[in-house]
């Protein structure tokens, strides 16, 4: 327990001076991997431990990035970068599961994926969100008068705030409603017997995982400088599968794991090979058919796809 | 019965397109009223369980439980008011160990489930409830095995034990003994000799000797309707209820 | 105006073929296997390339169009048998998560052996001109779609509805434990049904080279409107198949048309209702 707690932090540490060693390029993939890493952990919330398989989840990520990039235009502080973009993701988040949560399996698959498309289509076609081209120009927030516009400066503004999250993500999971929510994934009929109102907790569920991937949104609008109807669409909630399922579901951890895989091996792989799509995703059915925990549940010796 | 009934039933019925699955069933039972529903396959004793437990809509008639009208309303709904149920097949967390599969249904009434942030320690009560349960249902010694780790027996053990976890007024068995040997009928039905009295006992059989240990009156079910009801001499001596049990062999 | 009607309608239609047949294997996979099969847009693009290879090795249109979907089917079967079949007692959803790694599978392959630039596809000799029909001109390679699409659909009704290859579907489709109790090999039905739907899919592809020639990208763009037209006609139903793409290809072409800045959306918007409030579809057997 000690070591493993001693080696998080060494991790986190070195996480988080990282800019101070190393040149823009690798801190921006760094960047990139733990706000996708986070957009991905939401995602293990709702898939790994409720077993709400959803193919829509771009929707709040898109949410929360239109969002940021719209008010950050018009006052970048804190309350544009994050809790505005936040709280019309949960909102969001609570409509759409409230849906969405009345059907199950392949249908909730469909319906969650519909979702997104619908948003998808409506930033592609509306020329106040940019249209096709999306926005650009969009300013880093300037926090307690401090501008973070600087690499070194949105590095710390970034840790701090994927640390608290991630944080707290890694609460629920312990938590009481935690509990509840990996029994609902193992026998959702059974809960329902003994006396849990099991729909509620699969919205309060959705609406965390939703509201923090809107975070995810809104810090890689931050990231970027700009956003892109791209965000919508299904095939970035694809990505996120793919992270959460590489890494290992139900294990949080692992889905930042799956994104940095994901991400190191699209910039890295994609150098020396132009075939790492190929690469993604011949590993990526190897996974499913011969190590369904991914990397983290290989290391544990788990079987089974879901935790 | 100077005492008003726990649960009633009346003129129950449930269709199927045209078949009549349960038909105007009506039955009482008493508060600690051991009660024991026999009858051939096909009678629509399951059935009868899904309306009482609202996994099922009643096509017509009414569930009271403790007077409350209950049919219709959501199967968590009904067990909140203190009916519980354990299923014919397992129906367990098989992943989770039973000293977690007993905690879950020991903790399904509290508000402390929604707490986010809260840690082990808010897991306290539900634990010690579990702990409880599970030596009342014979499993203490088996608390950290993966409930899918079990043998048949004990599987079947933990299955009586979620529907007694939550504390229930009224627990409804539904076969409980399906497919035991018999040392671990014998078993089970001395556990479910043992507890405690406060519990009212709604039980499907099939094994009469289970039927006979256990059950103060039994009513007996065909093609959806009572046939009979009465103590357990009583139903056994009713030439009618030996044809019903023949006649569908 | 009524010929700008008219040509829209033709090309509603033969957007709806393609459709059509793209549907069919999806929805037949649905009912048989309960997986939705989201690399059925990489066969129509395997389909599409397959003839590209074809004509460009023969030169002849007509060959390809008879000998690309065996060669998709042939991928498809080979899918199903590797990948598919040790995860069938795992469940559904695992089975669609592998399905999305093959979409990235395919598509890079492609890339890899035909570049990442869009192939246009030769029409062929005989339908590359153009046809008048009540004031409209239209190429007459749609005419052709149309036609070829309204045939397959008769073929194929009359192969589920009345053959016996087509009854043992139709029982698998239904039950598949029971078709298994009765005798019939349920796995090697699996397996034909799935290289079935892929062939169909591949056709698809085929036919709509020399409309939308062949690009990578091509299979992960029309998966969304197939499973649209799932969705809407009904999982594991012909008829809805091709009710669904026969509506969905017309509200796609005259949303394009006249609602420019809503036609997405509005699908999207029919997807979710019907999932949400009649989840069968318009044909689809009822849900337990």
């Amino acid at each position: 327990m000690i070591a493993r707690a001693a080696g998080l932090a060494v991790l986190v540490a070195a996480i988080a001076a990282f800019p101070l060693f190393m040149g823009s390029y690798p801190v921006k993939l760094l960047q990139e991997i733990l706000i996708f890493g986070l957009f991905a952990m939401s995602l293990d919330l709702l898939m790994g431990y409720t077993g709400m398989v959803s193919f829509g989840h771009s929707t709040f990520f898109g949410i929360g990035a239109y969002v940021a990039a719209l008010a950050l235009v018009k006052s970048p502080g804190l309350t544009s970068a994050l809790l505005l973009p936040a709280a019309v993701a949960a909102v969001g988040a609570l409509v759409i599961g409230y849906f969405s949560i009345r059907v199950s399996g392949v249908y909730f698959i469909m319906l969650t994926l519909a979702f997104s498309q619908m948003f998808y289509a409506v930033a592609f076609q509306n020329a106040f969100l940019g249209a096709e081209d999306g926005l650009v120009g969009i300013p880093r927030p300037t926090v307690a008068g401090w501008s973070i516009g600087s690499l070194g400066r949105f590095h710390a503004y970034l840790i701090a705030i994927e640390g608290l999250l991630a944080l707290f993500l890694w609460r629920v999971t312990r938590s009481p409603f935690g509990h509840v929510l990996r029994g609902i994934h193992e026998n959702e009929a059974r809960m329902q017997a003994v006396g849990y109102p099991v729909r509620r907790y699969k919205l309060a569920a959705f609406v965390i995982a939703g509201t923090v991937a809107g975070i995810a949104g809104a810090l890689y609008t931050q990231f970027q400088g700009s956003v892109s109807p791209d965000a919508f669409f299904w095939t970035t909630s694809g990505q996120a599968l793919l992270m959460v399922i590489i890494g290992g579901t139900g294990t949080l951890g692992g889905a930042m794991l799956g994104a940095a895989a994901f991400i190191l091996l699209q910039s890295l792989v994609s150098s020396y090979t132009e075939r790492w799509m190929l690469i993604l995703g011949v590993t990526f059915v190897l996974l499913v058919l011969f190590a369904p925990g991914g990397i983290v549940g290989t290391l544990r010796g788990r079987v089974g796809l879901r935790a | 019965m100077s005492e008003a009934p726990l649960l009633a039933l009346d003129r129950l019925s449930r269709h199927f397109g045209a078949l009549a699955a349960v038909n105007g069933v009506t039955l009482s039972i008493a508060p600690r009223e051991r009660r024991a529903i026999i009858g051939p396959n096909g009678a629509g004793k399951t059935t009868l369980f899904n309306l009482i437990t609202g996994h099922l809509a009643p096509s017509a008639g009414r569930v009271l439980l403790g007077g409350e009208t209950v049919g219709g309303l959501a199967p968590h709904a009904i067990a909140r008011r203190g009916l519980s149920r354990s299923f014919q097949r397992n129906n367990l967390f098989p992943r989770l160990t039973v000293l977690e599969n007993l905690r879950l249904a020991a903790a399904a009434d509290g508000k402390g489930s929604w707490s986010l942030l809260g840690g082990a320690s808010r897991l306290g009560p539900s634990l010690a409830r579990a702990r409880e349960t599970a030596d009342a249902v014979g499993l203490a010694g088996r608390l950290e095995e993966a409930a899918g780790a079990l043998s048949y027996g004990e599987q079947r053990q933990l299955e009586v034990g979620l529907a007694l976890a939550t504390r229930p007024r009224i627990l409804l068995l539904d076969e409980p003994t399906a497919g035991m040997s018999p040392e671990e009928t014998a078993r089970m039905t001395r556990m479910l000799e043992g507890l405690p009295r406060e519990v009212t006992l709604l039980i499907i059989e099939h094994d009469m000797d289970v039927v006979g240990s256990l059950a103060d009156r039994v009513t007996v079910l065909h093609y959806g309707e009572v046939l009979t009801e009465g103590s357990f001499d009583h139903v056994k001596a009713d030439p009618r209820v030996y044809e019903v049990y023949l006649g569908s062999a | 105006m009524p010929t700008d009607l008219f040509a829209q309608a033709l090309n509603g239609l033969s957007y709806g073929v393609l459709l059509f047949l793209l549907s069919v294997g999806l929805t037949l996979i649905f009912g048989m296997l309960d997986v939705v099969n989201l690399a059925h847009g990489s066969f129509y693009m395997l389909g599409a390339y397959a003839g590209l290879a074809l004509i460009a090795a023969t030169g002849n249109f007509w060959l390809s169009l008879a000998l690309a979907p065996v060669a998709v089917g042939i991928i498809g079967a080979a899918v199903e048998r590797s990948c598919l079949r040790p995860l069938y007692r795992r469940g559904p959803l695992d089975q669609v998560l592998l399905t999305f790694g093959l979409i990235y599978v395919f598509e890079d392959l492609v890339k890899w052996i035909w570049g990442g630039r869009i192939r246009s596809i030769p029409t062929p000799d005989l339908f590359s001109g153009s046809v008048t029909l009540l004031g409209a001109t239209i190429p007459s390679y749609r005419v052709f779609v149309i036609g070829f699409g309204l045939v397959m659909a008769l073929a194929l009704w009359l192969l589920i509805e009345r053959t016996r290859l087509g009854a043992i579907i139709r029982a698998g489709v239904f039950d598949a434990e029971m078709s298994a109790g009765m005798g019939i090999n349920v796995s090697r039905v699996f397996t034909l049904v799935f290289a079935f739907g892929a062939a169909l899919a591949g056709l698809s592809g085929v036919i709509a080279g020399p409309i939308q020639s062949a690009y990578p990208p091509m299979g992960a763009s029309i998966l969304i409107p197939a499973l649209i037209v799932v969705a809407v006609g009904g999982l594991g139903s012909l008829k809805g198949s091709l009710a669904g793409s026969l509506v969905i290809g017309q509200a796609e072409t005259f949303g394009k048309a006249w609602l420019p800045g809503a036609s997405m959306l509005i699908i999207y918007v029919v997807m979710a209702a019907i999932l949400l409030f009649r989840p069968q579809g318009f044909f689809g057997r009822a849900l337990k």
